[in-house]
């Protein structure tokens, strides 16, 4: 009995979580679970918190009320060694790729190994290899970050962040600025590697469609609430006003198209009346 | 003039809290010196960065500006019928004050500029976010050894720019001007003091090194993590570093060479 509660017992489990940036609240006691062995999307439109969740998420940074427990451990309640410790079964994939610019492919993704394994020169670039081989840029490996286009050094950064085998991998915005066969080649290795590699994938996105292709579980997130949560399929087919209009990328809804201003009529009459005083 | 006292008491509050973070990060910088010497690789190559990087811009400086004392002290001097001390003058002025302050000023520009758009740009890139999630401490790996290497280099630069700066002003002094070559060296081998200019200027330059690279360090750090952030917080690491080392040289000096 003891077994099943454990398997069933959520990798990230997020209770009341509340994180404000000044006077604004960019999280609102929300509760999110994200399943083992899943893929799981945080999506929501630009501003909303996405990246601020995983920063959370991996303990860079601390909220104002609420618990993240990362495989059973309240990350905010770790001391650095531990939440180090933590932090190597845990891979992110920055927007920006972030891999070291002064360094070549192969270096940046040998770094965590050489960081934190004693590992022979010879096992390291085997294993390297394989992974490079896995996201399809072994030939790439002397390249300097540079020389890489934006969807290569994201597949660089994906191998760096699968290198120590890790239980789970945050992804952040994995799909924007690319074109569509980098988009169709990050989506395919996303999902295949979640499945190879038994990870738990945590998907930050506004890419809709992509991300509704291979997630699992999706939470919609706004004004600092998870608006609605379910399978992709629920998700796309929602009958709420907010969900419908950000899946379906309707111009105006409950999240207006104008930003908050004045009446238009009088606007533009207040701006003759001061011409004529001149 | 309430909204005055209170506007001064932002700009203070403001100024205290970066002082408390720059005093937070050289502690954090200075706790990670197990770091270096457990991969002295790191310190190696930023020494090269930011030491062998700048011997270019203070060799010609150094040079320059001894051939400049050479010049402007044999007319003074002269005028006095004193054109044999030439060597007192310029190496004093060079070991005491110029080498290591113009030696600073220098590092500044040069290798705390480029320290700072580093750090900053790998800030703005989430280089420095990657290395956390990747279980690297950030301070210990790319700000420690940089720090070490500023303070390792300044006083090895500022050393570089006196013995230019004295082998300049014997090119001008003895070679154009007329002055004679025992003089000029003997003059200088017995007014010269080990203690009171070597060791003193030394000292000078070491301090100028931990404050440069902490300034340089601690701007790039706290940049704002955008194109014109990390532009004015080069700025400012150069404004910031002249200012502190022109103060200090004056403090120093006062308590050096002070009655």
């Amino acid at each position: 009995m003891s077994d099943t509660t454990q398997i069933e017992e959520p990798l990230v489990k997020i209770r009341g979580l509340t994180f404000r940036r000044g006077s604004r609240a960019i999280f609102d006691g929300i509760d999110i679970d994200i399943q083992r062995g899943k893929v799981t999307a945080i999506m929501g439109p630009s501003g909303t918190g996405k990246t601020t969740l995983l920063k959370l998420i991996g303990g860079q940074l601390r909220p104002d009320a609420g618990t993240i427990h990362v495989d059973g451990q309240d990350i905010h309640a770790l001391n650095t060694r531990e939440l180090y410790k933590l932090r190597m079964r845990m891979g992110m994939l920055f927007q920006s790729g972030a891999l070291l610019t002064d360094i070549s492919v192969f270096e940046n993704v040998a770094y965590p190994i050489r960081e934190h394994t004693d590992l022979p020169e010879s096992m390291i670039r085997k294993l390297l290899l394989l992974k490079l081989e896995a996201v399809g840029l072994r030939g790439a490996r002397d390249l300097m970050p540079s020389e890489l286009s934006g969807g290569m050094a994201r597949r660089v950064a994906l191998a760096r962040a699968m290198v120590l085998d890790p239980m789970m991998i945050m992804y952040d915005e994995p799909f924007t600025g690319q074109d569509p066969i980098s988009m169709g080649v990050l989506v395919k290795l996303i999902r295949k590697l979640n499945d190879a590699s038994r990870l738990s994938s945590i998907i930050v996105s506004h890419d809709v469609q992509e991300t509704a292709q291979i997630a699992d579980q999706i939470y919609v997130i706004s004004n600092g609430r998870v608006i609605e949560s379910g399978s992709p399929e629920r998700i796309m087919n929602s009958e709420l006003e907010w969900t419908d209009q950000f899946v379906h990328g309707h111009a105006d809804g409950p999240v207006p198209f104008h930003y908050p201003a004045a009446d238009l009529d009088e606007d533009l009459l207040s701006g003759s009346r001061m011409e004529s005083s001149c | 003039m309430l909204e005055q006292l209170a506007r001064l008491g932002r700009v203070g509050i403001t100024f205290l809290k970066h002082l408390g973070r720059a005093n937070l990060l050289l502690f954090n910088i200075l706790s990670g010196v197990g770091e270096v010497l457990r991969r002295p690789r790191l310190l190696i190559a930023q020494i090269y960065s930011v030491g062998v990087l700048s011997v270019l811009i203070i060799s010609v400086s150094g040079t320059f500006v001894g051939m400049v004392l050479g010049l402007q002290g044999y007319y003074i001097l002269s005028q006095f019928g004193a054109e044999q001390t030439l060597g007192v003058m310029v190496s004093a002025s060079l070991v005491r004050e110029l080498g290591p302050v113009v030696a600073a000023l220098l590092f500044a520009g040069r290798a705390g500029s480029a320290l700072t758009a580093e750090i900053g740009l790998m800030k703005a890139t989430e280089q420095l976010s990657g290395l956390e999630m990747m279980a690297v401490n950030p301070i210990r790996r790319v700000l420690t050894p940089r720090f070490f290497a500023g303070f390792i280099s300044m006083p090895l630069l500022a050393a570089l720019f006196g013995a230019l700066g004295v082998l300049g002003g014997y090119f001008v002094g003895v070679g154009l001007l007329g002055v004679d070559d025992g003089a000029y060296w003997s003059q200088m081998q017995s007014k010269i003091d080990l203690n009171k200019d070597i060791y003193n200027g030394v000292i000078k330059s070491l301090v100028f090194g931990v404050v440069c690279s902490w300034i340089a360090l601690f701007q790039g750090y706290d940049a704002v993590p955008t194109s014109e952030g990390v532009s004015r917080s080069t700025t400012r690491t150069v404004v910031h570093s002249s200012l502190a080392v022109l103060g200090l040289d004056f403090v120093l000096t006062a308590l050096m060479f002070g009655e």
